[in-house]
């Protein structure tokens, strides 16, 4: 019951990106078309999981045993760049469509924020193996969830009217605005 | 060799010219959450001015030894060493600032301005730009965090640094301080930014144009007359 309360949480009451704006360069960038939405949010839900795993590893075993947990910033960010740049090889010797589908969008994860505030996260609230990873997964699904929708609405708004100076980033972060408030009606279910 | 750019425009360019929030549309994560007020957002920019101008220090310094290949992970790891220190300092130093400000600062490290600031400016730059520019863009995230921390408390908690200013009958516009409103407010600001920008773009263009017409515009009525 807990995991999945820590799931519901981190995808839909505690949206990385609505409500802890975590990963909004991507969020801003990468949503103008909902197929490629949806594959930078697999491949940031995989990279997610597996930080996830490896950082709490890492925390656990390596930092505090150690007395080393005022290195937590440089190394998940070590973690995270080099677990990045090997998920994009095995992908590549694995699975050739999967990595035509997500192969541009894999760089760009390492300086996503919502990647290294995960991993921040799981030391902070001291989350045990399992419930990071669903907290890891649970991010990774809300952050393809606001993703689609927010790509979704970019396509509808091609076709608006909207004054040239708001063309852009700027009705991207209203409209980001205004699904922020839908999403807080999320708010009383846990 | 090639023609350089005067020191202070080195330094005011970062201030308005290429804001990083405003014209690079660069590290808008940590903009958003903690302008809740003007102090947070003091707060934080004054921490990523810090990393920012030692690490474009540190980068410039030793630009020549860096390898290319392996550039973006030393920046990285220069990047985050900076970080611990703030991290740290503020732990020690304020208590409650550090815990209002949570993970931010500890993201700092994920700031594309900083990385920016290094892959585009201090890795081709000599230390004295490079300070000047990290000096010039802090002041820019500055100002852009100071007038969005302060519009959100003015009208979320009718307070400016945590003293009322609005009267008692002024209902605090909640949403400003929650999350939606930190996207409502710098959405709107970038888009009035992108409108004045515009309208100097056109105006620039149309004294342009008038250069060249008065002269033709004056013989126009010289002829005029004569008729």
């Amino acid at each position: 019951m807990n995991l999945f309360i820590i799931f519901i949480s981190a995808a839909i009451v505690n949206n990385f990106v609505l409500a802890y704006f975590l990963g909004i360069c991507p969020f801003v960038g990468v949503s103008n078309k909902t197929s490629s939405a949806v594959s930078m949010g697999m491949a940031t839900t995989f990279v997610m999981v597996v930080t996830a795993i490896v950082s709490y590893l890492i925390f656990a075993f390596v930092l505090v045993p150690f007395k080393l947990e005022f290195l937590q910033i440089p190394s998940f960010i070590l973690v995270i760049a080099s677990l990045v740049q090997f998920v994009e090889m095995v992908i590549k010797k694995v699975s050739q469509p999967l990595y035509r589908a997500l192969g541009i969008f894999l760089p760009l994860i390492t300086t996503n924020c919502a990647i290294l505030g995960l991993a921040l996260f799981i030391s902070m609230r001291e989350y045990n193996l399992m419930e990071s990873v669903v907290f890891g997964f649970g991010a990774g699904v809300g952050f393809t969830l606001a993703l689609t929708l927010m790509a979704g609405i970019r396509e509808e708004l091609e076709l608006a009217d909207v004054p040239k100076g708001f063309q852009g980033a700027p009705i991207t972060l209203i409209v980001a605005g205004i699904l922020a408030m839908a999403f807080m009606g999320f708010a009383g279910i846990i | 060799m090639k023609k350089q750019v005067s020191l202070t425009k080195e330094f005011v360019k970062g201030i308005w010219e290429i804001n990083p929030t405003f014209k690079q549309l660069l590290g808008f994560c940590p903009t958003l959450a903690v302008t809740v007020s003007a102090m947070n957002g003091i707060a934080m920019a004054l921490a990523t001015t810090f990393v920012l101008i030692f690490s474009s220090l540190i980068i410039s310094l030793i630009r020549k030894l860096i390898p290319g290949q392996v550039r973006i992970a030393t920046y990285i790891v220069i990047i985050a060493t900076f970080v611990t220190i703030v991290d740290l300092v503020m732990k020690a130093k304020f208590p409650e600032l550090s815990k209002s400000l949570g993970p931010f600062i500890p993201l700092i490290v994920v700031n594309c301005v900083i990385l920016g600031r290094a892959e585009a400016f201090a890795s081709k730059n000599n230390p004295l730009r490079s300070f000047l520019d990290a000096l010039g863009n802090g002041l820019g995230i500055l100002l852009v965090l100071t007038v969005l921390g302060g519009i959100r408390e003015i009208l979320g908690s009718r307070m400016i640094f945590g003293a009322p200013i609005l009267p008692d009958s002024f209902e605090p516009w909640i949403i400003m301080i929650l999350p939606a409103g930190a996207f409502l407010t710098l959405g709107l600001l970038l888009g009035f930014s992108n409108t004045l920008t515009e309208r100097k773009k056109r105006l620039e263009r149309e004294s342009l144009l008038n250069k060249y017409r008065p002269a033709k515009a004056v013989t126009e009525v010289k002829e005029g007359g004569a008729a």
